[in-house]
């Protein structure tokens, strides 16, 4: 339950204590939400009972729509959106994977559909806490993907997902991601904007020729064969490619109008500028990331963090630029990619192949780290600098993977 | 020439066991002598619908390196020989919206054959075969369209017929003996069918098709659009509604201006218009609404929209007022009901001969009455001259079940 803190913050804002998933849920009150669509698992069950709470409660207007299972929860969106709905919808692990068909042909459709995504390992074992490879399977598919890590984050993210995904420039589905327990489970303080800001944001959706409606008689999805499909995909390929400059241009007016937000979309730089050893990870990992660093700061040792927000489109030259400058790199994955190069992680191969083309190339280490949600240890962080440094003084990494905080 | 590329041009369903027992045939037969080679339907017709142009592949080379030139294609981009077992697609192929009118020999090489089964004359062939830049050669085997389908596969014999005038085509790769030791071979095989396949290595008939020759329509085609002009989401507009025929009265709908289904059809609907007792039924029946309603509350069926289904004459309740026809007895895709308004007298006469002609009405696919498929196999299959009295839904209304 959200609980209304005795002090206002002195802006119009309104300060509450809420967990990420409620903090999604305000915003979908903002946005006006039409439709979403729920079936429980854990952990982005708690965004459906936060949701159901605003309706149950009066505050938001809309069609909430229990599915029988997440293919259905994620089609039903699929089509309201056609129609003009602006929708929400959400998972969690092998939740996420069920949907999975609907999440593939939601992109080519040009579905502008909001998801949440509450980080969870995948079966088997059964097991509910964090990891990102539930999130990552639709990383090549077309679906925009961010990483958030704080509940204000959530809150002012989300806002900002339907403005970039409503774009007609760009019409994809977007996914935020929010870790499981860390942020789904843990309130905070949290700024929440009163509508009118809002509106002045966030445009109505606008579906324009793509509406499905019977003034515009149109066909939706029709059977193409290898002289149509590869012209389809290339126009979701321009969309991704334009989705840059839409989100730079949509978190411009989000700090134009809110009065907050990172100057950089892309990522978040703690303490990178002079940093000779760069830390990499997505989600609550930079929690524990800076707690290590502000340490080894102490020690007189330059160590920085650079927290990944946006997945897809991924800020590749960007971060080849901001990660050029440090003597070493180590990568820190939520996840893995078995068999993959090195047998790294997913994050820790796209900055490889990033960095291909930089100038500047420092030693890059590889580490998996916190899978099924477990915690992430100061001395973990130290062992995985103490390497990087060890990799600047050689000049090269070993090209290993190692992985931190596992039982050996 | 190494190798030795054939296709096989058929009707989606109907013929897709004959197509395959074909091109099988063909590479195993060159398999004789040693080569190498590849069978193979194209992708994009499957799954196949019903009397949509469809196409098989068969590719033989000397050796595997020659082969591998062929392979990992939808369809060769030239084919030595084109095998067509129905005579009305020598008005084109259209398998799909927006291909447009591909003509049968379009992938013929220069000198290379058209082979085909008709009891049509040359002539009248190349009134519909489209003309080529190059000169060919056309061979036809005497048959109708065989109906060797794909529920219930009519041993008529075409497959082996097929394969014996492609002995007397292309003897390097296949030669007749070779095919008649393929034939024996194939659990489809027997010594009757070597022996049909040996008298059509007699008895083909071919002659040159030179340059001036064929039907100078220039075909229909469409241009893809590029990736920036499409409709982005996977979107295509709908088809608009119609309008009146004239001065406000009858409808014409609005219909598909990428996909004409001319070549769907192997037969067309033939209408008394004095006849028609304007109850709707065939305009409510036809699924591709290819009725336009006339002024005068008749039904004309428009060729662009027609699939040859044959649901209208099923459904029409006056005897002989909608009558299905061959194909090939038409040069055109007039309008009926023009032709008729025009001049009555005339009409009368053309449809009395027209539907009069058992021959031309007979089925080319598919069976009007129960029994008719041991009917027609008792006949001679030999000249392929199976004529049956099948035509007039009034005539067999006893058999009707």
């Amino acid at each position: 339950m959200a609980i209304a803190t005795a002090t206002q913050a002195a802006s119009e804002d309104k300060e509450l204590l809420i967990s990420g998933s409620e903090a999604v849920a305000e915003a979908l009150v903002l946005v006006d939400l039409d439709v979403v669509t729920a079936y429980p698992i854990r952990p982005y069950d708690t965004v459906m009972q936060a949701i159901a709470k605003k309706i149950a409660n009066g505050q938001l207007v809309a069609e909430y729509i229990v599915a029988e299972g997440e293919h259905s929860q994620f089609e039903i969106v699929k089509h309201a959106s056609t129609v003009g709905a602006r929708v929400f919808c959400g998972s969690s692990g092998v939740g996420w994977m069920y949907a999975m068909e609907c999440l593939v042909v939601t992109p080519p459709l040009r579905v502008p559909m909001v998801a949440l995504v509450g980080n969870r390992a995948l079966d088997d074992p059964g097991a509910f806490g964090v990891e990102h490879n539930d999130a990552l399977v639709v990383r090549d598919l077309g679906w925009m993907l961010c990483w958030i890590d704080t509940s204000q984050e959530a809150l002012d993210t989300t806002l900002i997902a339907y403005r970039v995904a409503e774009d007609r420039r760009i019409f994809l589905p977007l996914a935020i991601s929010a870790d499981g327990a860390f942020l789904t489970h843990s309130q905070a303080i949290t700024l929440v904007p009163p509508k009118e800001k809002v509106d002045r944001f966030l445009p109505r959706y606008d579906r324009g020729d793509l509406l499905l409606h019977p003034d515009n008689p149109i066909t939706v999805a029709p059977q193409a064969n290898e002289d149509w499909v590869i012209e389809i995909r290339r126009q979701n390929d321009e969309a991704m490619k334009r989705a840059v400059g839409v989100i730079e241009e949509a978190y411009a007016d989000f700090r134009r109008i809110f009065g907050r937000g990172p100057e950089n979309p892309w990522f978040e730089e703690y303490m990178a500028e002079d940093a000779d050893v760069i830390l990499i990870g997505m989600g609550t990992i930079s929690l524990p990331l800076k707690v290590a660093i502000r340490e080894l700061r102490a020690k007189g040792k330059k160590v920085g963090l650079i927290r990944l927000r946006w997945f897809r489109p991924f800020p590749f030259e960007r971060l080849a630029q901001a990660l050029g400058r440090a003597k070493a790199i180590g990568v820190i994955d939520r996840d893995y990619s078995f068999g993959s190069p090195f047998h790294s992680g997913v994050v820790a191969n796209e900055i490889r192949a990033a960095m291909y083309n930089a100038d500047k190339r420092p030693p890059l280490l590889s580490f998996i780290c916190g899978l099924g949600g477990r915690e992430v240890m100061l001395e973990d962080v130290y062992k995985a600098v103490d390497m990087c440094y060890a990799a600047a003084t050689a000049g090269k990494s070993d090209s290993k993977t190692h992985w931190l905080g596992v039982r050996e | 020439m190494s190798a030795l590329i054939c296709e096989v041009v058929y009707r989606g369903i109907f013929q897709k066991n004959l197509a395959a027992r074909i091109t099988r045939g063909i590479v195993l037969s060159a398999r004789k002598s040693g080569r190498w080679g590849i069978a193979f339907g194209r992708y994009g017709d499957s799954p196949q619908r019903n009397g949509i142009p469809a196409k098989d592949f068969a590719i033989v080379a000397d050796t595997k390196e020659e082969l591998e030139q062929n392979m990992a294609r939808y369809e060769p981009k030239h084919v030595d020989v084109t095998v067509c077992v129905d005579d009305t697609l020598s008005k084109g192929v259209e398998s799909w919206a927006w291909y447009g009118l591909q003509p049968i020999n379009r992938l013929t090489e220069p000198n290379g054959t058209l082979l085909m089964t008709s009891l049509q004359s040359f002539d009248a062939l190349l009134k519909d075969i489209h003309m080529k830049d190059a000169p060919y050669k056309l061979s036809l085997i005497r048959a109708k369209a065989s109906f060797s389908g794909l529920w219930v596969y009519k041993e008529d014999h075409t497959e082996v017929r097929i394969l014996g005038a492609l002995a007397k085509i292309a003897p390097s790769f296949l030669t007749l003996d070779a095919v008649a030791e393929a034939i024996k071979e194939m659990e489809w095989g027997s010594e009757l069918k070597v022996a049909s396949a040996r008298k059509t290595y007699e008895r083909i008939e071919t002659r040159e098709v030179k340059i001036t020759e064929g039907n100078a329509e220039v075909p229909y085609a469409f241009e893809m659009p590029k990736w920036w002009e499409m409709r982005e989401g996977v979107t295509i507009p709908a088809i608009p509604i119609g309008k009146p025929k004239e001065g406000g009265q009858g409808y014409v709908p609005e219909r598909n201006p990428y996909f004409k289904k001319f070549s769907t059809r192997t037969m067309r609907p033939v209408i008394d218009f004095d006849t028609c007792v304007k109850c709707n039924l065939c305009w409510i029946a036809c699924p591709d609404s290819c009725f336009d309603v006339m002024p005068d509350g008749t039904f004309d069926a428009n060729m662009d929209a027609c699939c040859g289904c044959g649901v209208c004459e099923a459904v029409c309740p006056v005897e002989n007022c909608i009558t299905m026809v061959n194909e090939s007895v038409f040069n055109d895709n007039a309008s009926q009901w023009e032709m008729w308004r025009t001049d009555k007298t005339a009409y009368k006469t053309w449809l009395t001969a027209t539907i009069g002609d058992k021959k031309t009405t007979a089925r080319s696919h598919g069976f009007r009455f129960r029994g008719q498929y041991d009917e027609e196999l008792k006949k001679d299959l030999e000249t392929g001259g199976v004529e049956i009295a099948a035509g007039i839904p009034g005539e067999n209304a006893a058999r009707k079940v």
